[in-house]
């Protein structure tokens, strides 16, 4: 952030300094306004009278009470213009691979949000090829869909891989936290795909100090909603990982000695998470934003306070699941969830859609319990025993994430396996899709 | 009358401290003047010289020094016709006449229509003593009787000096002119205004609930019955149902208003009612459903004190169209959003905290506020109620949090979402076993139902209810004990509830026909699958029985789809009979 020294209000006298914030006594200072402590940026979080409490993104190691703090009367913002498009950005939105700065309109980010009744309910359904996906948690453009995963799962590999096959004209990736490992993973895969120019990235990896973190959302979604309100474009964002964005916040109210609330996060984590997924868009001129983000999970533990919050906000949630029975990476059709799909499926999709999608769950809940009944020891039925046979069908060749095939062929198989498995009253779908689909 | 003024003095987050010049009143309205964006804020402490406001709006940019205007009122809401079919933010400005994509802050847009004329039939004559909410005239508010009413602040006993002749007016227009008894002259207009933290309580007499409201939906009708003036609410963790049970409710309800308050939820649910609302046909009327409809949104990305205000504004609207003698709904999703938003007031307060960091008063301001709703006499001797069903959404979904605890004090239905129930699709979720009807045990509603439904109606529901447990204590021994380790009997015991969950639990909120169920059908569907359950079967093994129930369930489920004794609904209703006469042959 360049400022012109000259015309600026400078003070020299640190008051107080935590690990994340510093107080200054200063006069004129407006709300969320920008400062440069000594060379590191700084956001206005706090003020009373003319004590202002600034936090700092870069940390506060080494600062000294007499550090220059110098006040820039901008909020922050971003310079959006057609040439984000093919380049890498650090979390304040200066260019990282090597390029030239960007040049545009600058627009303040954490902007103000869509009048509900100018959105459109969003319809157009956005094909990944993952079954599990696709026909059980269908993806809708202008959705807002975290992965749910433990942090040793294949999250960003899932999400890169249907970030590529979906078709959007952009892809933003906000990363937050991102190991330097899985930052270069993203950059390969998507050169590999050689798709490059519909790619925007905002990045903050372990290298970089927490704080930092706040602004990669914001920045991410003020590019987003130039290519999406200005430009009619669809834009999918990449959010990874809310969770270490969660975190960094709960440092910094930490630091203003807020009371926190559950999970000792923030009691505002909710607006502050709404704030951000909300973005989420269906515009009626056919622009749209849709959000798919990553929330890491502890142990499988969704009644965390950053899970929980995140549920009640999204349109649902992908649940990874590795299925020993079949050995592969599945997406679990119990805890997994998109509530937009009733928009799209058995419209855009086949009219039997809907249903065979709830059997063959229904089928396979039924698989586990008989699971579970042979695990306690005791006998099972012929039903029982055909209903696992089902499920090891069904996981391995419909709920794993490497398969790759439209949702009739999905559908298809499916009927495929009701049939080899069960008898048409088992499977006790409406007798009219039965009669017209049930393979003779 | 001067305005008080004051100065900024300090910020953090939407909590601003203004220095202040004179007296102000605890929830007193304010606007804060940032370089000419008026941002509007309620006063909610005082200190000494200092205010400390909520600001409705991003306070970005705010500086010490930014001069303040206090209002002398609390924050109102503009009451009169046309409030139907209208989509306000949580202060009620009307979002539908706000300019841009985005909703630009110290934007207001006003809440009723100046322009359009309403055909109004006056109900009093010159000469009549009338007083606070008598009703003066009548405007067709779609097909609604809107009635034009004394404004609730008028303290006095007035008499009718002018009232104005039948004829199209606007609600800026005079329509009437009162005298109090000093002989000072009033004019009134059909638009009035009052504060949405005072209930409307001009009525004569808030009796208990007596009768049931029907909503459609087979498991709140049959097991759960909610009153007309009733409360309940629908707890349950991220994707159980809440909302789609909510939309249920609104679609088929049988009420005159429908008003939705979308407290803190997301845009997209709100989009879809904008979007399928004016589509479906109210099923009663044939007409609109929107044309009954009010939506108060403050979705979970705009401003949160707005936020705490949404449901204030719509219970409010709710007690203005009850005064005119209506059956008015409200549903607030979610309460748990407006919790929090005190919780996150609370907190800038630096308040000491109560359990889960909320406000040590959450329990009495969540009562305070269920207690607004009711069936009431009004002083005319005509009647008006307001059913109030909010949802509630508990963090990790465990029940035993501060909101779900304050509200079950409070409300008298409780219809538990189970995420079993919604792990394995049996939509609606609501909890058989743990959800409850208070009302099920008044007196009034027994005698309602005797009437309505027949005697044996209610001792019928008591025991379908006792049925489920049965087959849910039979099914955990089933699993401890395994198929072959229990008596047949306790697998015909479990497939009984199964068969009352399948055919009367469960239903489709997606079916058109199944989605709707009325009380005649509900009865029949219901006493069918009863009579069953009083059967005995002599199943020699379980897979016998299993395979009997699996076959009438899904029959039943058929049956469920069809329109009611249609062709195709009798004929299932044969299969049905046939299998039961097979298995009696067999025996």
């Amino acid at each position: 952030m360049q400022t012109n020294k000259a015309f600026q209000r400078i003070y020299t006298r640190l008051e107080a300094v935590t690990k994340a914030t510093v107080t200054v006594r200063a006069q004129e200072v407006s709300n969320d306004e920008l400062a440069m402590v000594g060379d590191r940026l700084a956001q206005v979080v706090k003020i009373n009278g003319d004590r202002v409490t600034l936090q700092v993104f870069a940390g506060t190691e080494g600062l000294a009470t007499d550090t220059e703090v110098c006040f820039t009367g901008r909020v922050p913002g971003l310079k959006v213009g057609d040439d984000l498009s093919g380049r890498f950005f650090d979390a304040y939105g200066n260019p990282i691979d090597g390029g030239a700065r960007t040049e545009g309109e600058w627009r303040e980010i954490g902007g103000p949000s869509v009048n509900p009744m100018k959105r459109k309910q969003p319809s157009q359904l956005i094909p990944t090829g993952i079954a599990g996906i696709d026909l059980n948690n269908t993806l809708v453009s202008g959705q807002k869909i975290p992965f749910f995963a433990d942090p040793d799962q294949p999250y960003n590999q899932v999400m890169c891989m249907v970030a590529l096959r979906a078709k959007v004209d952009k892809i933003i990736l906000g990363g937050m936290g991102l190991t330097n490992d899985d930052y270069l993973f993203f950059k390969k895969s998507f050169e590999n795909a050689g798709a490059l120019d519909k790619i925007i990235c905002f990045v903050n990896t372990t290298e970089q100090p927490p704080v930092e973190r706040l602004l990669v959302p914001d920045m991410a979604l003020t590019a987003a909603e130039y290519f999406a309100v200005d430009k009619n474009e669809k834009v999918l964002v990449l959010l990874t990982d809310m969770t270490l964005y969660a975190d960094a916040l709960s440092i910094v109210s930490n630091r203003m000695d807020q009371i926190p609330s559950k999970d000792s996060m923030p009691g505002s984590l909710y607006s502050d998470l709404a704030k951000i997924y909300e973005k989420a868009v269906q515009l009626p001129s056919g622009g749209s934003i849709t959000i798919l983000a990553v929330t890491t999970l502890s142990g499988g533990d969704i009644t965390h306070a950053i899970p929980d919050n995140t549920g009640y906000i999204t349109e649902g949630q992908l649940f990874l699941r590795n299925d020993s029975d079949v050995n592969k990476v599945i997406v679990d059709p119990f805890r997994s969830l998109s509530r937009l799909k009733q928009l799209v499926i058995g419209k855009q999709t086949r009219e039997d859609h809907p249903q065979v999608m709830n059997a063959a769950v229904r089928l396979y809940a039924d698989a586990a319990n008989a699971k579970t009944k042979l695990e306690n020891g005791f006998e099972l039925s012929d039903y029982d025993e055909r209903t696992l046979a089902f499920a090891k069908d069904y996981s391995a060749n419909i709920l794993a994430i490497d398969i790759n095939i439209d949702t009739t062929e999905m559908l298809d198989r499916i009927w495929r396996m009701f049939a080899a498995y069960f008898t048409q009253t088992e499977v006790a779908i409406k007798k009219e899709l039965m009669d017209r689909y049930w393979p003779q | 009358m001067e305005k008080t003024k004051g100065k900024v003095s300090g910020i953090v987050s939407n909590l601003v401290m203004v220095r202040v010049e004179g007296p102000v009143a605890q929830n007193e309205i304010c606007f804060i003047d940032l370089d000419g964006i008026r941002l509007m804020a309620e006063v909610i402490k005082i200190t000494g010289d200092t205010a400390y406001v909520q600001v409705f709006e991003s306070t970005r940019g705010l500086r010490v020094g930014c001069q303040v205007e206090f209002e002398g009122q609390m924050l109102e809401v503009t009451l009169g016709p046309g409030l139907l079919s209208s989509n306000y933010d949580g202060l009620q400005n009307n979002l539908a006449t706000m300019e841009g994509v985005f909703l630009q802050r110290g934007c207001y847009t006003a809440a009723l229509d100046s322009k359009r004329k309403w055909a109004f039939t006056p109900l009093v004559k010159e000469g009549d003593k009338v007083k606070a909410a008598d009703w003066i005239g009548e405007v067709k508010e779609g097909w609604l009787p809107h009635k034009i009413m004394v404004p609730f602040k008028y303290s006095d006993d007035y008499t009718v000096k002018k009232i104005a002749p039948a004829g199209e007016y606007t609600v800026e227009e005079e329509i009437a002119v009162l005298a109090d008894p000093k002989g000072k002259e009033h004019s009134v207009k059909m638009a009035q205004r009052w504060p949405v933290k005072v209930p409307i309580t001009f009525y004569k007499e808030k009796p208990r609930p007596f009768q049931a409201l029907e909503t459609g939906v087979r498991v709140i009708d049959t097991f759960n019955p909610i009153a007309e003036g009733g409360t309940g609410f629908i707890p349950g963790p991220f994707g159980s149902g809440k909302t789609v049970l909510q939309h249920a409710i609104s679609k088929q309800a049988n009420v005159d208003v429908i008003l939705m308050a979308a407290c803190g939820e997301r845009a997209n649910e709100v989009v879809e009612i904008f979007a399928e609302f004016p589509l479906l046909e109210d099923p009663r009327t044939g007409r609109s459903l929107m044309e009954r409809t009010t939506i108060i949104c403050n979705t979970s990305n705009m401003p949160v004190a707005a936020r705490e205000a949404s449901v204030y504004t719509a219970m409010t609207i709710g007690e203005y169209y009850r005064a005119m003698g209506l059956r008015v709904l409200l549903l607030a999703d979610s309460t748990s959003r407006w919790a929090q938003a005190l919780r996150e007031m609370s907190n800038r307060l630096e308040e000491l905290p109560g359990q889960d960091a909320f406000p040590m008063d959450l329990p009495a301001i969540i009562s305070g506020f269920y207690a607004r709703a009711g069936y009431v006499y009004l002083n005319n001797g005509a009647s008006g109620s307001i059913t109030f069903i909010g949802t509630v959404s508990p963090a990790g979904g465990n029940l035993k949090e501060p909101v779900t605890e304050g509200t079950k004090k409070a409300a008298r239905c409780f219809y538990a979402l189970s995420q079993a129930r919604a792990d394995s699709k049996r939509y609606p979720a609501i909890d058989p076993i743990d959800s409850y009807s208070k009302y099920l045990e008044y007196p009034e509603i027994i005698e309602y139902f005797n009437e309505k439904m027949g005697e044996e109606w209610v001792p019928l529901v008591n025991e379908g209810k006792n049925f489920v447990l049965r087959g849910k204590e039979a099914y955990e021994q089933i699993n401890i004990l395994g198929d072959d380790g229990v008596p047949v009997a306790y697998h015909d015991r479990y497939w009984k509830s199964e068969l009352i969950d399948f055919v009367i639990l469960q239903q489709d909120a997606f079916d058109k026909t199944d989605s709707l169920c009325p009380m005649d059908r509900q009865k029949y569907m219901f006493e069918k699958v009863m009579g069953i359950c009083h059967r005995e079967f002599d199943f020699e093994t379980f897979g016998e029985c299993v395979d009997f129930y699996k076959g009438l369930i899904n029959a039943f489920k058929q049956m469920n789809y069809t329109q009611f004794k249609s062709e195709e609904f009798h004929s299932y209703e044969r299969q049905i009979e046939q299998m039961l006469s097979d298995r009696q042959k067999h025996q």
